[in-house]
């Protein structure tokens, strides 16, 4: 290898002399962290738009609540106070109910997932619950005719064409959500910005290192939206077109 | 430390309210900027001519395919080194325009270019939206091209985005908060520093929470507000009382 690089692009070779490694294990992370989070916000979103259209007054205010916070309050602070609020409000709680002794570090992986899950679970809370909304009333009755018990009835009949009508919704928040992960470069987190970052401030190339970070999220973007359409016919295969 | 109400009230918040301004400039400027700039970049995406639409599509991939957090790094890094290197008139360009130092200015052009991006594709979907006979009566009137986008379509297509765009403004205060990454104390940035200061978490946090509810709960209520006065023309009449009617 050249030890003196001449050229920028030298800088992203892979290996010792280059950045091409580092650049690598920040997309692996950024997407392994956005994949995590999204079943994470999809189960929260699930467990939301239950609570919303169960019927009981209180668990709609508490969902309701979830999703009006989330909503006001920035992502970047969001993802702060998960994180630092997080780990000290367990670590009060775990050294007060005598579990453990002494603080718990925890790591920037968990701490990514959890707050970019409980982000986007509120989101996701009001798609899915929009999409629930959409499966005729009558499907449902039907269902219940049959005998069929509510898991079933959620398995069979709702699941199902809830997804279908959610898709489109559920991919915009994939997309802001790959973006959104960025964020979480602030707690620590080595993931794709966080590599740009590290790059560009050891070598003093700016300009070179965030516009090789801002093309790596926009393949990570293009190629999503590509598997969203994919995604989106074979959802709806069976549908009839007008 | 547990959470102390009485230090949030009596240190943090009203640091934090006297960088409530800072964040309400930072949006303000950047949206007036960054909407205003979404006009010719949506003119140009309804284009039929390839070298008006190719760019324009290309500049709304490029700001909604990447995190806002990179854009402002790329600007206020990348253009910082670019500035740094500059000379004007024999002198360093930092020095000669001295608020080029300044990390607010760069927010704010990041903060406009994304908001050119996002509103320019939301802004030709409207442009789509207008109805096409409302164009030919203007044309039929003998309007000229430019009197007909100046008097039928951009006010008709900001109408039908206006829902939209209220959103896009609370989306945008949001994003505002990204500025305290290159060091602009707005109220994010505030938060931030007095935590690094004085290590207390829940209440720098809490409060800066509490900040943007209250924000975006008036500017909510002020978009709201604003539609209702735009479209005054699609309120259903109020229907008077009889007695009022009658009195003289």
């Amino acid at each position: 290898m050249d030890p003196q690089p001449t050229t920028v692009w030298s800088l992203m070779a892979y290996g010792d002399t280059g950045y091409g490694d580092e650049f690598l294990r920040g997309v692996i992370f950024t997407l392994q962290i956005s994949v995590c989070g999204y079943i994470l916000g999809f189960l929260l979103g699930l467990l939301g738009a239950g609570a919303k259209l169960h019927g009981n007054r209180w668990l709609y205010r508490a969902g309701d609540l979830y999703t009006t916070f989330v909503r006001a309050i920035p992502e970047l602070l969001l993802i702060l106070m998960v994180y630092y609020m997080g780990t000290r409000a367990l670590n009060s709680l775990l050294i007060g109910i005598g579990i453990a002794n002494e603080s718990i570090e925890i790591s920037p992986f968990v701490a990514a997932v959890a707050s970019l899950g409980f982000i986007y679970g509120a989101y996701l809370t009001d798609i899915l619950r929009g999409a629930i909304q959409a499966i005729p009333k009558g499907q449902i009755e039907a269902a219940r005719a049959y005998g069929m018990h509510a898991p079933m009835r959620f398995r069979r009949i709702i699941f199902p064409q809830m997804i279908r009508y959610a898709i489109p919704g559920m991919g915009n928040q994939w997309l802001n959500m790959t973006k959104d992960s960025s964020l979480v470069s602030t707690i620590g987190a080595f993931e794709l910005a966080f590599a740009a970052k590290s790059a560009a401030a050891q070598t003093k190339h700016y300009l070179f290192f965030y516009s090789v970070g801002a093309l790596c999220f926009l393949i990570i973007t293009i190629v999503s939206m590509l598997l969203l359409q994919q995604v989106e016919r074979r959802a709806s295969r069976g549908v009839r077109r007008a | 430390m547990l959470f102390d109400p009485v230090f949030m009230l009596q240190e943090v918040m009203p640091k934090l309210i006297a960088a409530i301004p800072l964040s309400l400039f930072l949006l303000v400027v950047s949206g007036v900027i960054g909407n205003l700039a979404a006009v010719p970049v949506a003119v140009a995406r309804v284009s039929p001519n390839p070298l008006l639409w190719m760019p324009a599509y290309c500049f709304i991939l490029l700001m909604r395919g990447t995190p806002l957090l990179i854009q402002i790094y790329l600007i206020y890094y990348g253009l910082g080194q670019v500035f740094a290197d500059l000379t004007l008139f024999g002198k360093p360009l930092m020095r000669a325009l001295p608020f080029l130092r300044d990390a607010m200015y760069y927010a704010i052009f990041a903060l406009s270019l994304n908001t050119a991006g996002y509103t320019g594709e939301i802004l030709r979907g409207a442009i789509l939206a207008v109805p096409h006979g409302e164009i030919e009566a203007g044309r039929a009137f003998g309007m000229s091209k430019w009197l007909i986008f100046r008097r039928i379509t951009l006010p008709r297509a900001i109408r039908i985005c206006l829902p939209t765009m209220s959103t896009e403004t609370i989306l945008l205060l949001k994003a505002t908060a990204l500025a305290s990454t290159v060091t602009v104390y707005e109220v994010l940035g505030m938060a931030q520093y007095i935590r690094a200061q004085t290590f207390r978490i829940y209440e720098t946090l809490i409060g800066a929470g509490i900040v943007y509810i209250v924000l975006v709960f008036i500017l909510t209520r002020l978009m709201n507000w604003l539609e209702r006065y735009l479209n005054k023309d699609r309120e259903r009449p109020v229907s008077i009382p009889l007695a009022q009617v009658a009195k003289p």
